[in-house]
């Protein structure tokens, strides 16, 4: 009984967070010009990430065992999950500014969960910039790679992007349900993500084994995007891995969707307990 | 019928607080062992100085805040409970800020609520129309919440608050910062609504004259205990707050001196002298009119600030 209303509550929630979403976005657009130049600003912004790692090219042949068009599939996996992730979550890092001003007992007093509220609130359409980057590196990237496709890998790569996306979003989420603890945590999780996307763009072989330990085990930012890859280019795995730990990821995802959601709800229910 | 109970219901707080290297951690009991019930359709000023404890007790009936002790039902339900279920059958408005999107022109907002309130598109039009044309909202549909002014954003925050139907509305300072005429109008707004659709309207305020102009009720909190639940008259004589006699006389005189008054002022041919409520006013004009030469004369109610300073004081918790 009680499940099958905490279902059909569940099953509202993307209705909800499509609304929210829609709203923003026409009101966004009511400045199409402004718009539109936030979007191409953002484009060219995140390109310059990738310019850099092609100008390095321009010296080497290969960077980690990685050719040029290898780094073009990772940076483009690990900017792509961060960019949908900032797209569809992002919003939520500002929690920790809605605390303080009281604004969050607004949300509190709708109909409508407080989370999805906060990943909605201010969805921003500019965040595209990102992804449309992303993607055209990555049709670029692949374009340039030898490699037999084969349906596997294929279906890994695509999932790949949604399960990286998840594990971001999901550091995202822990990071603002950090902020119930900690107020002004917020950079602590900014770490993590675009810091995680800074480092997920190399091959994570350079940093050295502690590292590669850590977005492993710790913060499994490995598995966003450098395992699948890895999978995909046939390439051996660090730490004596097995090459399908790839395969892993969804798992992964899973994994950290339910850390997240005790998480968040922790902090929501430390905040209604003690309403500071 | 009661649509809000509560039974003994606490809130404390845990208050830390640091003195050189030493962390002292203390417990604060914002609301204390609170019970009241509310009947429907009742309007009921909820007062207090600051840090009363009215915030918190609003927060625990909205469902924002869990109660440390104590039971609480609103609508039928508990409100920590089942926040998101009660919250489309309660209107919140909070003072100081909005409930509105900011970037978003009024009309967006109230066509967001409606969707997720999930009110039917008839309903809304209809709650919409009424709206709009009591509280004048008609230029403003169009405008961003941010470029409203406090007076027109509030008036707008009140709207979005009833778009629902809800059964209850807590209203937190609602004519803080606005003008006197604003003030008036929103008063008259909001005793209508309770009038034709039978809203039980819960309102904190700092302004006595809201209470004043709604309120059949009051209740006055103080260190998280209610010191006193009646009506406003009752409020004025239970702490027997002196009135005041404002006698105008032919010519600047000495002060009076008579039974049962004291003068407090001279000034000129003007004189204030102050008598207890429980003191009838007549013997004592008759008394003045006899040998003084009486010009003109009126009697001061004591002012609602005056006796709930008094209340402040002087608290003496209610038994009930």
């Amino acid at each position: 009984m009680a499940e099958s209303t905490s279902l059909r509550r569940a099953m509202a929630w993307p209705g909800q967070y499509r609304m929210l979403v829609m709203m923003w976005i026409r009101s966004s657009l009511a400045y199409p010009a402004s718009f539109a130049l936030t979007l191409v600003s953002t484009m060219l912004i995140t390109g310059t990430d990738f310019v850099a790692v092609v100008l390095m090219f321009s010296h080497i042949e290969s960077f980690g065992g990685f050719s040029l068009g290898e780094m073009g599939l990772l940076y483009g996996t690990a900017s792509m999950t961060l960019g949908l992730a900032d797209l569809a979550t992002g919003s939520i890092e500002r929690i920790g500014q809605r605390i303080r001003t009281g604004e969050l007992d607004v949300w509190l007093i709708r109909p409508v969960p407080a989370f999805i509220q906060a990943v909605a609130d201010n969805f921003a359409l500019r965040r595209l910039g990102r992804p449309f980057q992303a993607g055209l590196v990555l049709v670029i990237a692949l374009g340039h790679i030898e490699l037999d496709w084969t349906v596997a890998k294929g279906i890994v790569l695509v999932v790949s992007m949604l399960t990286g996306s998840i594990i971001f979003g999901a550091i995202f989420v822990l990071g603002a349900a950090f902020q119930f603890i900690s107020i002004d945590s917020a950079e602590l999780a900014n770490s993590f993500t675009y810091g995680g996307q800074q480092l997920t763009q190399y091959p994570l072989s350079i940093f050295g084994k502690d590292i590669v330990r850590a977005v492993t085990f710790i913060v499994p930012l490995a598995f966003v995007n450098y395992y699948p890859v890895l999978f995909v280019l046939g390439k051996p795995a660090p730490l004596g891995l097995p090459s399908w730990i790839g395969l892993l990821a969804p798992a992964v995802a899973v994994a950290m969707i339910a850390l997240a959601s005790v998480a968040w709800r922790g902090g929501l229910r430390r905040y209604r307990s003690t309403g500071s | 019928m009661s649509v809000i109970q509560l039974e003994n219901v606490s809130r404390a707080f845990t208050v830390t607080s640091r003195t050189g290297l030493r962390r002292t951690k203390r417990e604060v009991r914002a609301v204390d062992n609170l019970s009241f019930t509310v009947g429907r359709g009742e309007v009921v000023g909820y007062i207090g100085p600051n840090g009363a404890g009215k915030s918190t007790t609003i927060k625990m009936l909205t469902g924002i805040l869990v109660p440390s002790g104590g039971s609480i039902r609103v609508a039928g339900v508990d409100p920590s409970r089942n926040r998101m279920k009660l919250a489309k059958r309660i209107g919140v408005v909070f003072g100081q800020r909005t409930t509105l999107w900011w970037d978003l022109p009024l009309k967006d907002s109230f066509a967001v609520l409606q969707k997720m309130y999930g009110v039917s598109r008839a309903r809304h039009a209809e709650n919409l129309a009424t709206f709009v044309e009591l509280l004048d909202l008609g230029d403003l549909l169009d405008v961003p919440v941010r470029q409203l002014s406090l007076g027109q954003r509030m008036r707008g925050d009140i709207a979005a608050a009833l778009l629902h139907d809800p059964e209850i509305v807590y209203l937190d300072e609602p004519t803080i910062g606005l003008d006197i005429i604003s003030k008036a109008r929103l008063r008259e707004f909001l005793a209508q609504v309770n009038k034709d659709r039978q809203t039980t309207i819960i309102l904190t305020t700092h302004d006595l004259d809201d209470i004043e102009a709604l309120c059949s009720r009051v209740m006055v909190i103080d260190h998280g205990h209610k010191v006193y639940d009646g009506t406003l008259t009752g409020l004025r004589s239970s702490q027997s707050a002196p009135r005041t006699l404002v006698v105008d006389l032919a010519a600047s005189l000495p002060p009076i001196t008579i039974d049962g008054a004291t003068v407090t002022k001279v000034d000129g041919p003007r004189q204030y002298l102050t008598f207890p409520t429980t003191t009838s006013a007549a013997p004592l004009v008759a008394q003045i009119a006899a040998t003084y030469p009486l010009q003109d004369l009126t009697i001061a109610e004591p002012t609602i600030e005056s006796v709930i300073a008094r209340i402040y004081a002087n608290p003496a918790p209610v038994t009930d």
